[in-house]
């Protein structure tokens, strides 16, 4: 009776207590400041794609693409994607150079608890926007085996 | 002698069935999730095949004096079919063999090479390479005579209730399979698409690490790499998994 | 590094968008995790990836811990005239994986 009890106490622990804590939004929103200036970046023009329900967040595909609302001639130079909800929120910045083809990026992520994903773009002309996806993460990338 | 032969049969049939819950069989890419699924179903983006490669490149490799494994078998294509036939009773040797066993005593007996560390990047990636090649075929293992027999050892296994947790493979495999346990749905455990990708290993494994992994998690005493029963167990596994076709390299959760 | 698993077609049509799609095996070691005995495990991560052609930047690529093990990336180039695209990670040990492609345009 005891032992269960303890057992019982013991998995709790271990299921309530990661050894990884989030960033607060305070610093979600001063990194996503010192990419984006002064001024929040507008939503529109890039689009994130990343699963709401995320099963398992060792591997989680993301992508990155450009909307229809972009205007010809625009150049877009980098992209960076944050996991408010990481231990550490930078997860990548990608940058397009001259030789770049269309804006279509993907990769895949880490993610330790359910969150907001948010991606940057930054354009030739210096302005900025923005897209975030919330989701729901069933199994972290973070805790130990 | 005839009740030995009676339980032969009554073995032999009753590997032919389906197992005890008597849904339709699924692999467990069906459980999976279609995230890991759409991982499993792109070539180019699924990260076993770095391992392949590396099975590739030593699929050609003369190591000093050493034969590869080419100059026997040709090109790896002419191992289509291999790896839905093992594990396989080996009427030389008297038990039975599986191919990761197969590869290291081809090294050590043919090649004049050494054999490859378990688990090792270069043994997975053979074992990856040669699996692949019959990627899409039913699982075909033959358990007629002694084979029926070593299954059967295998078998028991399944079903024996064991560790602290007093948990047997059947339990959860059998009768809960298709269930919720930790945000995951219980697979009916077949191994089908070893050695796999699996997301929590961050890497490829073997069916023989999945294992493992299980026995410790009823806190059972895990089956030795050297041990016959290990090679009789993943025997009954892919009987167990007639129906299904070999996915190999897999990815899982 | 072990050797990448690479995706570039070889041969493209004069400044038409393709698709560069890669893998490379690493363990992508975030630095936060513990071993068996309490030690936590050090961070080793590919931190850079570029890609550029004739020395001219295509895309590059500043990963963080957050990037999943054996990483994998596509991205999309563009070429005018026949040349050869230089692929190159690099981890936190400094060691680096470098691919050259020779890509002709029709």
């Amino acid at each position: 009776m005891l032992a269960r009890r303890s057992f019982v106490l013991i998995a709790a622990a271990g299921v309530m207590v990661p050894s990884v804590v989030g960033a607060t939004p305070e610093e979600v929103r001063a990194l996503i400041r010192a990419v984006a200036g002064d001024a929040e970046p507008k939503p529109g023009r890039v689009r994130l794609d990343v699963p709401q329900l995320v099963e398992n967040g060792n591997a989680v595909a993301l992508g990155l693409t450009l909307g229809e609302d972009v205007p010809a001639g625009a150049v877009l130079t980098d992209i960076h994607v944050f996991a408010d909800g990481n231990p550490r929120p930078d997860v990548a910045h990608f940058r397009f150079g001259p030789r770049a083809g269309v804006a279509k990026v993907a990769t895949r992520i880490r993610l330790s608890t359910s969150q907001t994903v948010h991606a940057v773009a930054v354009f030739a002309d210096g302005s900025r926007w923005q897209d975030s996806v919330s989701l729901i993460v069933a199994i972290s990338a973070c805790l130990d085996d | 002698m005839w009740r030995s032969a009676g339980v032969r049969l009554a073995l032999a049939v009753g590997l032919a069935v389906l197992p005890a819950s008597a849904e339709e069989k699924r692999s467990g890419y069906d459980d999976a999730g279609p995230q890991v699924r759409a991982m499993q179903d792109d070539d180019m983006a699924n990260p076993a095949f770095l391992w392949v490669q590396q099975g590739a490149a030593l699929w050609d490799r003369r190591e000093g004096g050493a034969r590869s494994c080419a100059d026997c078998h040709g090109a790896v294509q002419g191992m289509r079919g291999v790896a839905a036939r093992l594990p396989a009773f080996d009427a030389a040797r008297g038990r039975v063999v599986t191919l990761e066993q197969r590869v290291n005593l081809c090294r050590t007996e043919q090649q004049g090479a050494a054999a490859l560390a378990p688990d090792s990047g270069g043994l997975l990636g053979v074992v990856a390479l040669v699996g692949l090649q019959s990627r899409g075929m039913p699982v075909d293992v033959d358990v007629s005579g002694p084979a029926g027999e070593a299954a059967a050892r295998g078998e028991a296994f399944f079903h024996l209730r064991q560790g602290q947790l007093n948990l047997s493979c059947a339990q959860c495999h059998d009768r809960l399979a298709g269930q919720s346990l930790a945000g995951s749905r219980i697979p009916q455990g077949h191994a089908n698409g070893y050695p796999i990708y699996r997301l929590e290993w961050q890497g490829v494994g073997s069916l023989h690490r999945r294992l493992r992994a299980c026995l410790v998690g009823v806190r059972a005493e895990p089956l030795g790499r050297d041990d016959g029963l290990l090679a009789e167990l993943e025997l009954f596994l892919a009987a167990r998994a007639k129906g299904l076709v070999v996915e190999t390299p897999g990815v899982r959760p | 590094m072990a050797k990448p698993l690479l995706n570039v077609p070889r041969e493209v049509r004069a400044g038409q968008s393709f698709e560069v799609r890669i893998l490379i095996q690493h363990p992508m070691e975030p630095g936060f995790r513990r071993d068996a005995m309490g030690a936590v495990v050090p961070r080793d991560i590919i931190h850079r990836f570029e890609c550029s052609v004739d020395g001219e930047e295509v895309f590059s690529a500043t990963l963080h811990p957050a990037v999943s093990a054996n990483p994998y990336l596509s991205f999309t180039a563009r070429m005018e005239r026949s040349g050869t695209m230089v692929l190159r990670w690099v981890d936190d040990a400094g060691v680096a994986a470098e691919e050259r492609v020779a890509i002709s345009v029709a």
